[in-house]
């Protein structure tokens, strides 16, 4: 495979995969804290006083990063709905899941997958491989029955 | 109010990253998790690149004693690994696999108003206020 040959999308990965970890390491040293999605959002549903603010600053900086780039590159805007998944009851059904699952299993892609593999911690490695191997059997079983 | 902004553009990154990773296409996700099918290795290149510069950051911070506000870069001790963490890993990973969306990527697309992620997000904010309610914000 010579480098014309690489998908677009994996080069796109990996520099926006770049970005993630950056933002994630300077959310870290900034905040003192395990910057995971899930556990910044959570934990707004049920504040402390003086721990909330940092959080929605965060969430507001997420929200404003992705609008500026779907509007500025052609690439990031693309939203497609997978097959077979054309329905809002899906969407939240699925909202669900993740919300109750990775609360109770105490961190998402960017918590247990990026930061707690990255620090090394065996639980977010054992974690990220389960949340992987659901996701994997769980495509399965629905394009077998879909 | 310095730490804020420095937090404001930590997130700004993060956001960018997962817009330019293709990581908002609900799509592409699933073509990630479809490993028996038509399988599409963006998000392993996305996770790699993510883990090369934070693993990386982190270890030469940790070498260097640095700090930011005075913060010093956590040890990331492992917890236990109990039922709960195996649980709720395995109904993320449902989710995941139905929609398409984790928290970040549903989140950084309420930006473009995107229909799916206004439904998802107050669905999964129920989800875990629930889950909190039921075990902690802790586990």
């Amino acid at each position: 495979m010579t480098i014309a040959e690489i998908p677009s999308s994996y080069i796109n990965g990996l520099i926006g995969g770049s970005l993630i970890g950056l933002g994630s390491l300077l959310g870290l040293l900034a905040s003192g804290k395990i910057p995971g999605i899930s556990g910044i959002f959570g934990r707004l549903l049920r504040p402390t006083s003086g721990d909330s603010l940092w959080r929605v600053v965060y969430l507001l900086g997420l929200i404003s990063g992705g609008a500026i780039c779907f509007y500025s590159v052609e690439s990031a805007a693309t939203f497609r709905i997978p097959e077979g998944r054309n329905s809002l009851l899906v969407f939240a059904i699925a909202g669900l899941f993740v919300g109750f699952g990775t609360r109770l299993g105490g961190g998402c892609t960017s918590g247990h997958g990026v930061c707690g593999m990255g620090l090394g911690s065996r639980d977010s490695i054992v974690a990220t491989l389960t949340f992987m191997a659901a996701g994997f059997v769980t495509v399965a079983v629905w394009n077998a029955f879909t | 109010m310095k730490k804020l902004l420095v937090i404001f553009i930590a997130g700004l990154l993060f956001g960018a990253g997962l817009a330019v990773s293709g990581m908002t296409d609900p799509a592409r996700v699933i073509g990630f998790l479809d490993l028996f099918g038509n399988w599409d290795a963006t998000l392993a290149f996305v996770m790699g690149g993510a883990l090369i510069v934070f693993g990386l950051g982190v270890y030469l911070l940790r070498k260097k004693g640095v700090c930011l506000f005075g913060n010093a870069v956590p040890k990331g001790e492992s917890d236990p690994i109990c039922r709960n963490l195996i649980v709720g890993a395995i109904l993320f990973g449902i989710g995941w696999g139905i929609g398409g969306f984790c928290p970040g990527p549903a989140i950084a697309n309420l930006a473009a108003w995107q229909t799916e992620a206004l439904i998802f997000v107050p669905m999964m904010a129920v989800g875990m206020f629930l889950a909190q309610r039921i075990f902690g914000v802790d586990r």
